[in-house]
C-alpha cells in the first residue's frame, strides 16, 4: 500500500500544529518520522489514524483520495497504530486482548477462543514474534506486550503500521528484537512509520527519514547522515551532543544507603537490599529498564515511600525516618520522574512553582504572609538564569513546553544550597535543545561539590553524565561500572547479567544499536 | 540532506505552545460570560415553567385554535409580571435590597466554607451540619448565658465558629488519618447534626419552658446581631464580607493558603515538595467548618432568634451551589451569594403578588448552576462563548476527579 499525505494542515486556535505537510510512505519501507516533542508528529499521526481531522489537505491511499473519520475507518483501510502507552487489558490473555472488540462466537454466544488462539499463533510464527496466545498480559514482559499490540494491528490486516515512540519502554536487547521484527515486516511488504526522537535508532533501522520541526517538514535525510546532522535538522541549530565535563573530583561520601529494602503497594519487593554511596562532586547514574526499582529507590531517598529495612544517611546524618520536608531542608534536591505528576502544580504560575518547596523560607514569607514581591523577583531571576521560555511568570506552568517545565523544576531545586541532587529521568520528554542545557546545569552542580544521583533509562544520557554507573535489575544493583563501559555490556547488565557475563556475551554477540 | 534544511527560522524563538484552544479573554471574563449566559438560559427555562403553571394561560389555551393570540398574550403577561415582581422584590426598594442582603448573609459565609474546602481539593457537603452545630453552640450561649452587650455577642459568635470548626475539622481529621472520603463523612455528619438538634430541642436545657414544640428560648438581646433600621438586615452581613476578605487573603496571600491551594491542585507534587497533605485537609475542613458555623450564628443570632429545628433551612446545601457558581473563589462566592439572596428575597414577593410558587426561584438557582457546571452545554447554545479553563472546567468534571 502506498500512502500519501498531501498538504495536511491542522491548527489548534492560533497554533499551527501541522503546516502543509507532505509525506509519502512507499510499500514495504521503514519511514522514520523524527522530531522533538511538540514538533507535531503526534498530530500528524492522529490525523492519519482518524483521531483528528485536517483543516486542509488530504490523504491518498494507492492513488485514491480518502477521508478517515475514525480509528475504525483507519483500521478498515489497513492502517494500524501501536501507541506509546499500551491499550491492553492486563487480566486478559493475549488472545483475549486480540479478539477484544471483534469477538468471534460459536453458536449460543460462546466465545471462540480456539480460533483466536490459532490466529495469534499463526501471526506470531509468521513474523517471528514469539508470543504465547494463552499467557496473561500482566505476566509477560513489556517488550512482549508491545508485540501483542503489534499483533493486534496485524490481526486487522494492517498494511501500514504506525509505531509511536516504541522503544521508550524497552531494554536494549528488546529494542534489538523489535528492530528484527520490523525488518520481517518490511520483507513481508508492510510499511512502517516509526516515530521517535532517538537518533541512534533512526540510523539503525530507517530506510528514509523525514524530520519535522514546529509543524513543518524541514527536511529528509538518509540513514547514513551523522547524529549531529540529524540533531541539527531536528532542532534547527547545531547541537552539542556531548556534554563537556572535567573528570570528577569526588570528595567525602554524602549519600550513604545501606541494605535498603522497599516493599511497594502491591507487596512486591521493589528495592532489594541495596547499598549505594554517592560522593560530593560526582555523578552516579542509576541505569536500568523502567520498573526495576529505580523509581522506588529515588522516592525512598526523599521519604515519599516507606522503607522496609536498611538506612539512608546524608553527610553522616541518619535520615531513614525523617519526613520529606526535613530531607529537603537537610539539603536534598529532587527532580521527580514524572514532573507533571510530582514535580509541579500545573495550575500554579511559574512564579509560584519556583517556590513550591521554598515558600516557607524567610526570604519568601514573613509570619503567615507571603512576600509576593520577593516571589516575583525570584521568578524573574530564575527565568533569566535558566532561560525558561515563558511569556510571563504569571502564566500557569502547564502552558509551558515540557523542556521549560523541567527547567522550572530544576531551577527551583538548584536555587537552594544542596548536598545531594536526585534527578529521575531529568530529560524525559524534553526537546534536544533543553536537554543540552539541563545536562550542563547538572554537571555545573556537580562541579560545585554537590553529590548527584541520576536515574535514567536512556543510555545516551547516562553516557553523557555519569562518573559511575550503577545498573539496577529487579530491585538490585547488579554492578557498578565505569562510564566508558560499552553499550552492549550495559544493555546486558540491565537485563540482569553480571559484569563478567556481560563482558563475555557482548563481545560474542554484538547488537545493532551497540555497533553504531 | 535536502535543501529544505535551509528554511530554518533565524534563531531559536519561543517554544511551540501546547496545542490547546485559547482565546484572548482572561479567565474571569470567560467565567462571567458563561455565568451570565447560564442566568439567561435559566430565566428562559423559568419562563416556560411560569407559562405552564399559569391559570390564565391554561384557560386561554383551551380555545387556542380560535384565538391563539390570547394564549400568547396571557403567557407573555404571566412571565412579565412574575419576573417584574421578582426583580422589584429583590432590588425594587431599600427594604427589598436589605432583605436580599439578609438572605445573602449566611449563604456567603457557608459558600466561603465550601469554596475554601474545594480549593483544597475537598468536596464539603457538610456545610449544613456544620452550620447547625454552630447555631446550636451560638444559641445556647445566647439564651443560657447572660452577659453584658457586646461581649455576649462576641462570645456567642466565637462559640458558633468553634462548633462549626469541630464538626468540619472532624471530617478533615478522619480523611487525613484514615482516608475516609469527605463526601461520605460530611453527609453522615449532616444527619447526625440534624437529629442532634431535634433531640436537643426536646431536652430541658434547650426547649423553651412551657412549650411542647421544638423551639428554644429567644436569644438575649445582648447576643443578637445589631440590626440596621427598619428591616431584618444585621451586622452579620458586614461580617460575611469581612470573612470573604479574610478567605481571599488566606488563599492568595498567606503561606497556609499557598499550601492549601497546592494540595488541592496537585497533592502528589505537594507531598513531594515537603507539604503535609493530611495537615492541609484537616486545616481546610477546620476553617470551612468555622465559616459554616459563622453562618449558623447569623441565622440564629441575626434572623431567627430562637433556635428551631428549621434553623438551617436549606442554607447549608444552598451554600454548595453558591460555591459552585462562585467557582470556588471568594469574590465569586460573594457575588453568587448576593444573586441567590436576591432570588430568595424576590421570590417571596413574586409568590405574594403573582401566585407564582416560591419554588420557582429554587428551580432558577438549580438551573443556573446546572448550566454553569455544564459549560459545554451553554457553549452549544451560545456559540460565541470561548472555552473555559481552570476551576470551571474542574467543576464540570467533578471535584475529586
Amino acid at each position: 500500500m502506498r500512502l500519501e499525505l498531501s498538504g495536511l494542515t491542522r491548527s489548534f486556535g492560533s497554533l499551527v500544529a501541522n503546516d502543509n505537510i507532505d509525506l509519502v510512505i512507499e510499500p514495504g519501507e521503514i519511514h522514520c518520522l523524527l522530531g522533538e516533542n511538540g514538533a507535531g508528529k503526534s498530530t500528524l499521526m492522529n490525523m492519519l489514524y482518524g483521531l483528528l481531522q485536517p483543516d486542509s489537505g488530504h490523504i491518498v491511499i494507492d492513488g485514491e483520495k480518502v477521508t478517515i473519520d475514525s480509528p475504525a475507518q483507519a483500521i478498515a483501510r489497513g492502517i494500524g497504530m501501536v501507541h506509546q502507552h499500551f491499550m491492553l487489558v492486563p487480566v486478559f490473555t493475549v488472545a483475549e486482548n486480540i479478539m477484544l472488540g471483534r469477538e468471534d462466537a460459536r453458536r449460543g454466544g460462546v466465545l471462540d477462543r480456539t480460533k483466536a488462539n490459532d490466529r495469534v499463533r499463526e501471526l506470531s510464527e509468521r513474523y517471528g514474534l514469539h508470543v504465547d496466545p494463552e499467557a496473561l498480559v500482566e505476566d509477560i514482559p513489556v517488550g512482549v506486550q508491545q508485540r501483542v499490540e503489534i499483533i493486534k494491528a496485524l490481526a486487522n490486516d494492517a498494511e501500514v503500521l504506525i509505531l509511536d515512540e516504541p522503544t521508550a519502554v524497552l531494554t536494549p536487547s528488546e529494542i534489538d528484537e523489535l528492530i528484527e521484527v520490523m525488518r520481517q515486516f518490511k520483507a513481508a511488504g508492510t510499511s512502517i512509520v516509526f516515530i521517535t526522537h532517538k537518533l541512534k535508532e533512526v540510523k539503525a533501522i530507517a530506510d528514509r527519514i523525514t524530520v519535522i520541526r514546529r509543524g513543518k517538514v524541514v527536511g529528509t535525510a538518509e540513514p547514513s547522515a551523522s547524529e549531529e546532522e540529524l540533531a541539527e535538522l531536528m532542532v534547527g541549530r547545531a547541537v552539542d551532543l556531548v556534554v563537556d565535563k572535567e573528570p570528577a573530583d569526588p570528595g567525602a561520601v554524602e549519600l550513604e544507603v545501606r541494605g535498603l529494602t522497599v516493599i511497594d503497594e502491591r507487596g512486591h519487593t521493589a528495592v532489594d537490599n541495596v547499598d549505594l554511596e554517592v560522593r560530593a562532586g560526582e555523578i552516579v547514574a542509576l541505569a536500568g529498564v523502567q520498573g526495576n526499582g529505580q523509581t522506588e529507590l529515588a522516592e525512598a531517598l526523599l521519604g515519599l515511600t516507606p522503607v522496609a529495612a536498611g538506612s539512608i544517611s546524608l553527610s553522616g546524618r541518619d535520615l531513614t525516618k525523617a519526613g520529606t520536608r526535613d530531607r529537603l531542608e537537610a539539603g536534598i534536591g529532587y527532580v521527580p520522574e514524572d514532573r507533571a505528576h510530582d514535580g509541579f502544580v500545573g495550575s500554579f504560575t511559574v512564579a509560584e512553582n519556583l517556590v513550591l518547596d521554598l515558600f516557607r523560607g524567610e526570604g519568601f514569607s514573613s509570619g503567615m504572609a507571603l512576600r509576593t514581591s520577593e516571589i516575583e523577583s525570584n521568578a524573574e531571576a530564575r527565568v533569566a538564569e535558566f532561560d525558561i521560555r515563558t511569556q510571563s511568570i504569571d502564566l500557569p506552568v502547564s502552558s509551558l513546553s515540557g523542556g521549560n517545565q523541567q527547567k522550572v523544576v530544576l531551577a527551583r531545586e538548584l536555587s537552594r544550597p544542596l548536598k545531594l541532587l536526585v534527578a529521575s529521568q531529568p530529560t524525559r520528554g524534553v526537546d534536544v535543545g533543553s536537554i543540552e542545557f539541563l545536562h550542563k546545569r547538572i554537571v555545573h552542580e556537580r562541579d560545585r561539590g554537590t553529590a548527584v544521583l541520576i536515574v535514567s533509562t536512556e543510555l545516551d544520557e547516562i553516557a553523557a553524565l555519569a562518573d559511575r554507573i550503577a545498573v539496577m535489575y529487579r530491585g538490585r544493583i547488579v554492578g557498578i561500572v565505569a562510564p566508558d563501559t560499552p553499550r552492549d555490556e550495559l544493555g546486558l547488565m540491565m537485563a540482569g547479567a553480571s559484569k563478567q557475563e556481560a563482558e563475555v556475551e557482548a563481545t560474542e554477540h554484538p547488537t545493532t544499536l551497540g555497533s553504531i | 540532506m535536502s535543501d529544505t534544511e535551509q528554511v530554518t527560522p533565524p534563531a531559536d524563538t519561543a517554544p511551540p505552545a501546547r496545542p490547546k484552544e485559547r482565546s484572548g479573554l482572561p479567565g474571569w471574563a470567560i467565567q462571567t460570560l458563561v455565568t451570565l449566559s447560564a442566568i439567561v438560559l435559566a430565566l428562559v427555562v423559568g419562563a416556560v415553567l411560569i407559562i405552564i403553571g399559569d391559570d390564565q394561560v391554561k384557560e386561554s389555551s383551551s380555545y387556542f385554535f380560535s384565538a391563539p393570540a390570547d394564549t400568547v398574550t396571557a403567557a407573555l403577561s404571566a412571565v412579565g409580571e412574575a419576573y417584574k415582581a421578582l426583580l422589584l422584590g429583590a432590588v425594587g426598594s431599600w427594604n427589598a435590597i436589605a432583605e436580599s442582603l439578609t438572605q445573602a448573609t449566611p449563604l456567603i459565609c457557608g459558600g466561603l466554607g465550601v469554596s475554601l474546602a474545594f480549593r483544597t481539593g475537598l468536596f464539603n457537603i457538610g456545610a449544613q451540619g456544620q452550620l447547625i452545630i454552630g447555631a446550636i453552640f451560638a444559641a445556647w450561649i445566647g439564651f443560657a448565658w447572660h452577659l453584658p452587650p457586646g461581649i455576649h455577642l462576641i462570645i456567642a459568635i466565637i462559640a458558633g465558629i468553634v462548633g462549626g470548626a469541630i464538626w468540619g475539622g472532624l471530617v478533615g481529621l478522619l480523611k487525613a488519618r484514615t482516608g475516609a472520603h469527605e463526601v461520605i463523612v460530611t453527609i453522615m455528619l449532616n444527619y447526625v447534626a440534624i437529629y442532634l438538634l431535634q433531640w436537643l430541642l426536646t431536652t430541658h436545657a434547650f426547649q423553651r419552658p412551657g412549650r411542647s414544640d421544638p423551639i428554644s428560648p429567644v436569644v438575649d438581646g445582648s447576643a443578637q446581631y445589631p440590626q440596621f433600621a427598619g428591616n431584618r438586615l444585621h451586622l452579620g452581613f458586614l461580617i460575611s464580607i469581612l470573612a470573604a476578605v479574610f478567605v481571599w487573603w488566606l488563599l492568595n496571600r498567606s503561606t497556609v493558603g499557598f499550601e492549601l491551594r497546592a494540595v488541592g491542585a496537585n497533592p502528589d507534587a505537594s507531598r513531594t515538595a515537603g507539604m503535609s497533605v493530611g495537615r492541609a485537609y484537616t486545616l481546610a475542613m477546620l476553617i470551612a467548618g468555622a465559616l459554616a458555623g459563622l453562618a449558623g450564628t447569623q441565622q440564629v443570632l441575626g434572623t431567627d432568634l430562637p433556635l428551631t429545628d428549621g434553623v438551617a433551612a436549606s442554607v447549608g446545601f444552598d451554600s454548595i451551589t453558591v460555591a459552585l457558581l462562585g467557582r470556588g473563589t471568594p469574590v465569586g462566592t460573594v457575588l453568587a451569594g448576593l444573586l441567590f439572596g436576591a432570588l430568595n428575597a424576590g421570590g417571596l414577593q413574586m409568590q405574594l403578588q403573582t401566585q407564582t410558587a416560591l419554588t420557582l426561584t429554587t428551580v432558577l438557582q438549580a438551573v443556573i448552576v446546572l448550566f454553569v457546571a455544564a459549560p459545554a452545554l451553554v457553549r452549544s447554545i451560545f456559540r460565541f462563548l470561548p472555552k473555559e479553563r481552570g476551576i470551571g472546567v474542574v467543576l464540570a468534571k467533578g471535584w475529586n476527579g
